[in-house]
């Protein structure tokens, strides 16, 4: 954990996790006797679904949910399904959750080769969604209301510290990359393909055939918002996102995977990240997505004791899970598991106007004034008055707080509330 | 079809280790409310040390009783108001501190309780605790006794039986009633030395400077707000001083005496109390600086520091509207 310095006048300075040249390849972990698939759909009994338990499936086959939806999974391996249920995961969202018990033989579904042989949109859209790397659903617009997206900005550049699997893809995959640009080039007719990379990987991201853009290794650089002010030179309204300004972000690991399952006719299906262990250290690891994490901790022999932290994602913006049953999805960039005793906690103090959060906010949110708002649940003088929607969701207000107060989570939870507040009176109109 | 599934795992469930599960950042940098009041008291050692080796005695009896008292206000209000005990993070005993430092050594026993006492509760606790005080709870308690009971406060007339081997006249009283003919006994040295009659931390102008200088390396206070204090003090004495040299005392004499430094480092920099954005720390620290020199001038008080910094107080939250445009703020 990096600490504040002794010097404390200075900003702390939490650089990205760089590549050197020593970086081995992922360790690939072998396929496990059951893997879980998340089908970004809320599960209902009544529904007739297209797959039950029993069915068989084949490496790389799509399950569909229902005729009438177009949501799927793609299955990474050869098995039996042996459950279906419903998965609620955090603010309010819920997946049905597919168990797959692994068969010896792999079998691979052939329905993608042939479609691969000539790419178009569709078939993007109609395989693709499920590759490693995660497909943005922004980049295909659903209505014609939806803005049209002009430019693809890909990022060779991690969103959070530990994390190198981006920066790994570009350096080790950018003939996959050079082909997915083509590719994406071609299908969308989006001339604008955009290739941001740290200064130390501008040759590899030269390779891609896309425009390539440098940006400086400080966190929170590379978040979305971030990018689009200082490379992209456009600032993105305070509640509005960038596919609303006509920019898709994509993964560079995304685009490399594109790349691969049309030239090779296959579907990849091993997804990178990092696992970071209770000591800090990163490792890089290539596994099928839907691989259940207590398979990799204990390919790596990481212990799990009560009380313990484990994160799916970085220290900065991750995602803490209450199971080691939870398994690798497409965007899961890393792994992150925390010994109880170092685990930090919050406190219930109040805001004691230090000012600390105010000297490092990337977007110069008044978090002295909003806090106090948000404590007290009045979200809406928040949005309104104290620039709750301009938050690029860093955390580092979290992270300097000298009273521990878990600002970062406050505004996660007021931008929720509202949101649901907005959808209510929405259908109640 | 789905029950044996979700019984599997609701089975898992129960025999699994529960994790701690928490919303992100998972990192914090270690700083806390603890750490930031004990290195304020750290710096300010010097000062008292001096101040109690100088006065002796009394002064420790005075430090010692405002520290303690001030801590078990704290400690019987929280339990009043049945809240959860907060004398852990130091601001209690910080608070206790700075106000015996602001009093001379011969203070008597009651007023120091009394002081801490309003410090804490109408300083402090009901604005409802640290964070919410909108003035600096010592300099709440200070004003309220040298409103109250001036006479403690006269610093001529408090020391009147040290005799310390240097001119023993408190130098802004000097300064006030005499002029610049007034204050000839006193060299630049000498005040930055403690070679000067007054309260017992504030007389070590070099310490005080010094363990101003710790605090902002380490970033525990804001330095734009001790700078603009000083340089408000230094210009606006300048330019009385220019006006008419023998009625104005120098810029340099203001910034050494009475409670100038301990201002600009301790008092003014409270973090509840002054504007955390930088054009309002500037406006802030600079209008404390300049109302301190025009009540020492021309006001009715021997020092303006307290009710300087109690003024600016109560502008800081319509200073600190003054901010730079969040991320993609559209108006």
């Amino acid at each position: 954990m990096i600490k504040r310095s002794f010097i404390g006048l200075t900003k702390p300075l939490l650089k990205y996790d760089a590549l050197d040249v020593k970086t081995p390849a992922p360790l690939v972990i072998q396929p496990s006797k059951k893997v879980t698939l998340f089908l970004d759909k809320a599960f209902n009994f009544k529904d007739t679904i297209l797959f039950k338990i029993g069915d068989s499936v084949k490496t790389g086959q799509k399950l569909s949910y229902s005729e009438d939806s177009d949501v799927y999974v793609i299955s990474t391996v050869t098995g039996t399904i042996s459950s279906i249920t419903p998965f609620n995961a955090d603010y309010g969202k819920t997946y049905t959750a597919i168990t797959i018990d692994v068969s010896e033989n792999e079998d691979i579904d052939d329905q993608f080769s042939t479609l691969a042989k000539e790419p178009t949109i569709d078939t993007l859209k109609d395989c693709l969604a499920f590759i490693p790397g995660n497909l943005p659903a922004g980049l295909f617009p659903s209505t014609d209301a939806s803005p049209s997206i002009e430019t693809i900005v890909i990022s060779g550049v991690d969103r959070d510290l530990f994390v190198t699997t981006n920066q790994n893809t570009l350096r080790t995959d950018g003939e996959a990359i050079k082909q997915g640009v083509k590719i994406l080039k071609k299908i969308t007719g989006i001339d604008n393909i955009i290739i941001i990379t740290p200064d130390y990987l501008m040759q590899d991201a030269g390779i891609t055939g896309a425009e390539v853009r440098v940006i400086n290794t400080e966190y929170p650089a590379s978040l979305p918002h971030l990018i689009m002010r200082d490379v992209l030179g456009q600032v993105v309204p305070a509640g509005k996102n960038c596919e609303d300004m006509g920019v898709s972000f994509i993964s560079a690991e995304a685009v490399a995977s594109i790349g691969k399952a049309f030239s090779e006719g296959q579907i990849p299906l091993y997804k990178h990240f990092n696992l970071i262990k209770k000591d800090g250290i990163s490792t890089l690891i290539s596994a099928r997505i839907g691989t259940p994490i207590h398979d990799i901790l204990n390919a790596f022999d990481v212990t799990l004791n009560e009380k313990d932290r484990l994160i799916i994602g970085g220290p900065m913006t991750g995602l803490a899970v209450y199971s080691d049953d939870y398994p690798v999805q497409p965007d899961t960039d890393a792994i992150m598991v925390q010994d109880r005793e170092n685990i930090p906690l919050v406190s219930d103090y109040p805001c004691i106007n230090c000012g600390e959060c105010i000297r490092i906010c990337p977007a110069n949110i008044p978090i002295n004034l909003l806090v106090r708002f948000l404590e007290a649940g009045q979200y809406e003088e928040a949005a309104d008055q104290y620039d709750l929607y301009s938050c690029i969701e860093c955390g580092l207000c979290s992270f300097v707080c000298v009273a521990k107060m878990p600002v970062f989570h406050y505004i996660k939870l007021a931008k929720y509330e509202l949101g649901r507040i907005t959808t209510a009176e929405a259908t109640n109109a | 079809m789905n029950s044996a599934g979700s019984l599997q795992r609701r089975q898992r469930m129960l025999n699994q280790k529960r994790l701690i599960v928490s919303h992100a950042p998972f990192w914090h940098n270690g700083s806390s409310i603890t750490v930031r009041s004990y290195h304020t008291m750290l710096a300010a050692m010097p000062a008292v040390l001096f101040g109690i080796f100088t006065y002796g005695m009394p002064a420790l009896g005075v430090m010692s009783l405002s520290v303690s008292f001030a801590i078990i206000w704290e400690f019987l209000i929280n339990k009043i108001t049945k809240r959860p005990v907060s004398v852990g993070d130091g601001n209690a005993a910080l608070i206790g501190l700075l106000f015996g430092m602001l009093l001379p050594a011969t203070s008597p026993w009651w007023l120091v309780i009394t002081g801490t006492f309003v410090a804490m509760l109408i300083g402090k606790h009901i604005y409802g605790g640290i964070g919410g005080n909108p003035f600096n709870p010592v300099l709440i308690g200070l004003a309220i006794l040298m409103v109250a009971w001036k006479d403690y406060f006269d610093f001529n007339q408090a020391l009147v039986n040290y005799d310390l081997g240097f001119a023993m006249v408190y130098p802004l009283a000097a300064a006030k009633h005499l002029g610049t003919s007034g204050i000839d006994a006193f060299s630049t040295i000498d005040l930055l030395l403690g070679q000067q009659s007054g309260a017992i931390g504030t007389t070590f102008g070099l310490g005080l400077i010094l363990g101003g200088i710790y605090l902002i390396i380490r970033g525990f206070i804001r330095w734009e707000i001790s700078v603009s204090f000083l340089v408000g003090v230094g210009v606006t004495a300048l330019l009385f001083n220019m006006s008419d040299p023998s009625r104005y005392v120098s810029p340099v004499f203001h910034l050494l005496t009475g409670y100038t430094l301990i201002g600009a480092f301790f008092l003014a920099t409270e973090d509840s109390s002054s504007p955390v954005n930088f054009i309002p720390m500037l406006i802030y620290g600079a209008g404390a600086g300049v109302m301190t020199v025009l009540i020492r001038n021309i006001g009715s008080y021997v020092d303006g520091v307290v009710f300087a910094i109690l003024l600016m107080n109560l502008i800081n939250p319509l200073c600190d509207k003054i901010r730079p445009k969040a991320l993609g703020k559209v108006v």
